[in-house]
């Protein structure tokens, strides 16, 4: 079973990459780009199958590892 | 020899290769703002710096590759232009596509700045004739993203047209093949993870990185 | 929007006590606003107003003839001749760096680097000193490993060589880890850069990142005690960009060279508020701010939020209005934000509009001039019980166990993840004495270290001070230099406690009698109090960074002695064992009195190292601290590859090998120049006594020996016990 968890910066959290981004696809010529926010996106190949448990342990590997709960957030994606 | 360095806002080695190459060739550096979209006429050499060009961000060299004085470098090396580049500037011509493979966080994920014992791969090109193919010197390294990646053919490629210039003697990055430094096919743009303007001075610990420069200055004199 | 309205719970939560409220409403005669309050918060906060400190601040020696500008500024300023001024200081961001190890450490580098370039001065070298909880605790590495890579990140992004610094670990830091950073700059002597503003109507502009919730109540927390909320502290911590701190201060450094900059204050602790009152204070004029101005990067927010945040990479400065055309083309050139968010006024008024609306309307110069200030009760430290039953010990073991201990082990697992080179003109780079960076352009170089021996303040504040700045001394003269000035990072549990207060005034009495005798005034620094959890305080831990001068780089002195050296002791050598690193590393032990400094003897020894150099007579020198002769002999052998041999002195082994006499260094010179350099002791009359020599693959202690290689990989694998 796979797992898809996406990390993100919580809302309000400067995203120095981000803006850095942003500035570039202007200068680029991208017109009407008003925040880019940069995050990053872990799969994960589950042994067992079964989905309440997995995205019990996946939730529990955002907390200990996968995000800096103290400035990111992180959604789940079983399946 | 005339040389032009190009100054992104995080360029942070741009004064010290423009001090190399004075010391060398007894003429003032030209520094080349990335938002000018011509280089200056006159220049043998173009040479991208290392540091944190766009704040390493997105991918180191992504976004300084895209910037308006690329175009120009990128034309001078294509009408057969000397250019050279360090660390992050490395990273730029990769991103560039003035030269081939890609560089990836170093294998102990790990910044990495220490003194590091390179091999002389070829001394076929002007950039590396003043050493001797096979010599071991002193360079320092300082990078996080310095892990040289190629497959199989592009390595062949690279050792059979004798176009890697450096190897490591200890591999502090993971890079395939313990490659350092590479040149293009036509053997005039180069680039290189470790720091050679940083050893180029008796009071800072060592001078193996002079040659370098002095090899640039005698294939360039009146160039 | 309205704001909550003033409880008393509301004004316990912004850290004012009572008495400071009763103030408040004396000044203003009404009940303050919450933005008002939000503002007073800030500014009589203790890391702010040194409310606690400030009476003893005062006793240590600021002046002397190479000092430009002591503190009061955002920098120390010294002169180092030839027209040209170094610019420095230390501050600690403690506890951001326990909350989130690596935005906490970065945006400590940040905040001192700003300090640095805000006056004008190029930063060319860093330090840090970080104190971590014992090993085995279960945080530690993981606080080793993010604040490392922190200080790496921005350190390496923003271009400045990081050349020095400490580690060390210690079970009182468990709870509380110390990260104080050190930046030093390059300026010229007569184009400093201060805040006080002048002029009325003159445009105050921000410049840098926008202003967003980072921070908000930062200075505030960093004042309080930790306790089992401190999960919820979490969201005020700030994010570095070092990207953004570059351009800063290459736009602020070109700004400077156009003459448009009247003053200028970076945006720290408590961002706007502090920064604007601090231009019109020390210019006597009030200031107007507008704050649908300034560049905010978050939605609705309040006036109370934006006078309070702490988002990094933001200047503060009043400009020249007929410069502005000059001013926003390098705006421009760097791609920053920029706007004139108010002006000064001639009133002594803080006045905060916030969409057609006053937010606060405040007494500006009552606001940092009428800051509470405390005469915190103290209790003298009571001294030290002497040290009794010296153990016995295996020298050999001893030494093992020394060089492989996190605390003494190499730092190059630390060092190596800076750019230490940056810039081409590190001369000596970190792990030796003190890191060396040359003038640019010329023969010239400062150096530069920091020092403090927690332990011995713990035992004897006084002496434990003293012995802080005689350490930077050693330190600096180790490596060829003249000792200049002096910056203090002094961390410390709760003021409020009598004992803790006791410890704070011990070592500032022993710092200033110190700065004094080796002519090393304060020049700028930094108090963090109430380093405490759950009523657990850290070791006093009062940091000197030091700065010193070397005319020519052909004086430098390094730690690398040659094949076929001898090795000279210079210094008396009683062996002071008590709270030595000996008993704390193998027998976990921390008593006896801390050792005494005799600061007469450390200036004489200090400049017959300098003055044994100009006569060409010593090929290599490294002072003598934690760990004795034994550790600092070793030292120099491993820095060149090297055994060494020492002979055996009295009176016991323990302290001759490992004792921790004060104002000693290890010289080696040749054969040929040995008698020179006897004779130069003798007319100088300091101790001088040959104990050794260098040279082939072993290390012999009087009369055991073992290899070389044994004490390398000690030394190298201690650090990464804790590391990895």
């Amino acid at each position: 079973m796979k797992a898809r968890v996406f990390v993100t910066l919580k809302n309000g959290v400067l995203d120095p990459q981000g803006e850095a981004v942003k500035h570039a696809l202007g200068t680029l010529g991208f017109d009407g780009v008003n925040t880019v926010r940069q995050g990053k996106m872990i799969e994960i190949d589950l042994a067992h199958t079964d989905v309440a448990k997995a995205e019990a342990d996946v939730t529990e590997m955002c907390e200990k590892l996968l995000a800096n709960t103290v400035i990111e957030n992180y959604s789940v994606e079983i399946g | 020899m005339k040389a032009g360095v190009i100054v992104f806002p995080g360029s942070n080695c741009d004064r010290d290769l423009a001090v190399a190459f004075e010391r060398v060739s007894g003429r003032k550096t030209d520094m080349i703002w990335h938002k000018d979209s011509t280089l200056p006429t006159g220049l043998d050499i173009v040479a991208v710096p290392g540091g944190f060009s766009f704040g390493d961000y997105l991918r180191c060299g992504a976004i300084a590759a895209r910037s308006p004085i690329m175009r120009s470098v990128v034309e001078f090396a294509n009408n057969g232009g000397h250019v050279l580049g360090i660390c992050n500037g490395f990273q730029v011509l990769i991103e560039s596509g003035l030269l081939p493979g890609a560089l990836m966080r170093n294998a102990g994920l790990k910044f990495v700045c220490k003194d590091v014992e390179l091999k002389v791969a070829t001394s076929r090109t002007a950039f590396t004739s003043n050493y001797r193919k096979g010599e071991e010197i002193t360079i320092p390294v300082a990078h996080h993203d310095g892990n040289y990646v190629a497959d199989p053919d592009l390595v062949k490629r690279l050792k059979d047209e004798d176009r890697i210039t450096f190897t490591y003697a200890d591999n502090p990055n993971g890079s395939t093949a313990d490659i350092a430094g590479i040149v293009s096919e036509n053997r005039r743009v180069m680039g290189m993870m470790p720091h050679p303007e940083r050893l180029n001075d008796r009071h800072l610990g060592g001078t193996d990185g002079t040659r370098l420069f002095e090899s640039l200055g005698e294939a360039l004199v009146g160039a | 929007m309205s704001e909550p309205e003033i409880t008393p719970e509301l004004v316990r939560e912004h850290g004012i006590n009572a008495e400071e409220y009763q103030r408040i409403l004396d000044l203003i005669g009404r009940v303050p606003s919450f933005t008002e309050l939000g503002i007073f918060s800030a500014m009589w906060n203790e890391h702010c107003s040194y409310k606690s400190s400030k009476k003893w601040l005062r006793t240590l020696p600021t002046e002397g003839p190479q000092v430009i500008c002591g503190p009061g500024e955002n920098a120390g300023v010294v002169d180092i001749g030839d027209g040209q001024a170094v610019v420095f200081k230390m501050e600690s961001h403690n506890h951001p760096s326990y909350i989130e190890p690596y935005q906490g450490a970065a945006t400590g580098v940040g905040g001192i680097l700003r300090d640095v370039f805000t006056m004008g001065a190029r930063p060319i070298a860093a330090m840090n000193s970080l104190s971590f909880g014992e090993p085995s605790h279960p945080k530690t590495k993981q606080l080793l490993n993010g604040v490392v890579e922190g200080i790496g990140g921005y350190g390496n992004c923003f271009g400045v060589p990081t050349v020095g610094g400490e580690v060390r670990f210690h079970k009182a830091y468990n709870g509380n880890c110390l990260v104080n950073a050190f930046a030093a700059g390059l300026a010229d002597a007569d184009k400093i850069f201060y805040s006080a503003a002048s002029g009325v109507g003159m445009p105050v502009v921000y410049l840098g990142a926008k202003t967003g919730r980072d921070g908000v109540g930062g200075a505030t927390m960093a004042s309080a005690e930790f306790d089992d909320t401190i999960e919820d502290k979490r969201p005020t911590v700030q994010v570095g960009d070092p990207f953004t701190e570059k351009r800063l201060m290459e736009a602020t450094l070109e700004l400077m060279q156009t003459g448009a900059v009247i003053s200028i204050q970076d945006m720290g602790a408590a961002g706007l508020t502090c920064s604007a009152v601090e231009m019109g204070d020390k210019g006597n004029l009030g200031v107007a701010l507008d704050l649908e101005k300034v560049p905010v990067r978050e939605e609705n927010m309040t006036a109370y939020e934006m006078m309070l945040s702490e988002s990094q990479e933001r200047m503060l400065m009043v400009l020249k209005p007929e410069k502005e055309a000059e001013a926003k083309a390098v705006f421009d050139k760097w791609d920053l934000d920029f706007a004139i968010v108010g002006e000064t006024i001639a009133e002594d008024r803080f006045l905060i509009r916030h969409n057609g609306a006053l937010m606060a309307d405040l007494p500006l110069k009552a606001l940092s001039g009428t800051a509470p200030e405390y005469d915190r009760p103290w209790l003298e430290t009571p001294p030290a019980p002497a040290l009794v039953n010296v153990p016995e010990v295996d020298v050999k073991a001893a030494l093992l166990t020394l060089l492989g201990s996190p605390n003494y082990s190499s730092r190059a697992w630390v060092w190596q993840q800076y750019d230490h080179m940056v810039g081409a003109d590190t001369a000596v780079r970190p792990g030796s004495d003190a890191g060396v960076v040359r003038v640019h352009g010329t023969d010239k170089a400062l150096a530069f270290t920091s020092d403090v021996t927690p332990r011995y303040c713990k035992a004897n504040p006084f002496e434990g001070g003293k012995q802080a700045v005689a350490e930077a001394y050693r330190n600096l003269c180790a490596t060829g230099a003249k000792p200049l000035a002096t910056t203090d990072n002094l961390n410390f549990g709760n003021p409020e406690k009598p004992e803790i207060m006791g410890q704070f005034v011990g070592c500032i009495k022993g710092i200033g009698e110190a700065v004094a005798a080796l002519d090393m005034p304060i020049v700028s620094g930094n108090v963090s109090l109430y380093n405490e959890t759950d009523g657990k305080g850290i070791l006093p831990t009062p940091t000197i960074g030091a700065v010193g001068l070397l005319e020519d780089l052909d004086q430098l002195i390094t730690n690398r002695p040659n094949e076929g050296d001898q090795l000279f002791l210079l210094g008396e050598t009683v062996g002071h064992l008590g709270q030595s690193a000996l008993l704390a590393e193998l027998f976990d032990r921390e008593d006896g009195d801390a050792p005494h400094v005799d600061l007469s003897a450390e200036k004489a020894h200090g400049e017959f190292v300098r003055a044994a150099k100009a006569e060409g007579l010593i090929s290599a020198a490294h002072d003598l601290g934690d760990g004795g002769l034994a550790v600092a002999a070793v030292e120099m052998g491993l820095a060149s590859g090297l055994g060494v041999s020492l002979i055996s002195g009295g009176p016991s082994d323990a302290g001759w090998f490992y004792g921790e006499d004060q104002a000693r260094y290890l010289l080696a010179c040749t054969r040929d120049n040995a008698e020179a350099l006897t004779t130069l002791a003798r007319e100088a009359g300091v101790p001088l006594k040959k104990v050794g020599g260098f040279g082939g693959e072993t290390i012999t202690l009087g009369k055991v020996s073992l290899p070389l290689a044994d004490a390398r990989d000690a030394h190298s694998g201690g650090l990464l016990k804790v590391a990895l």
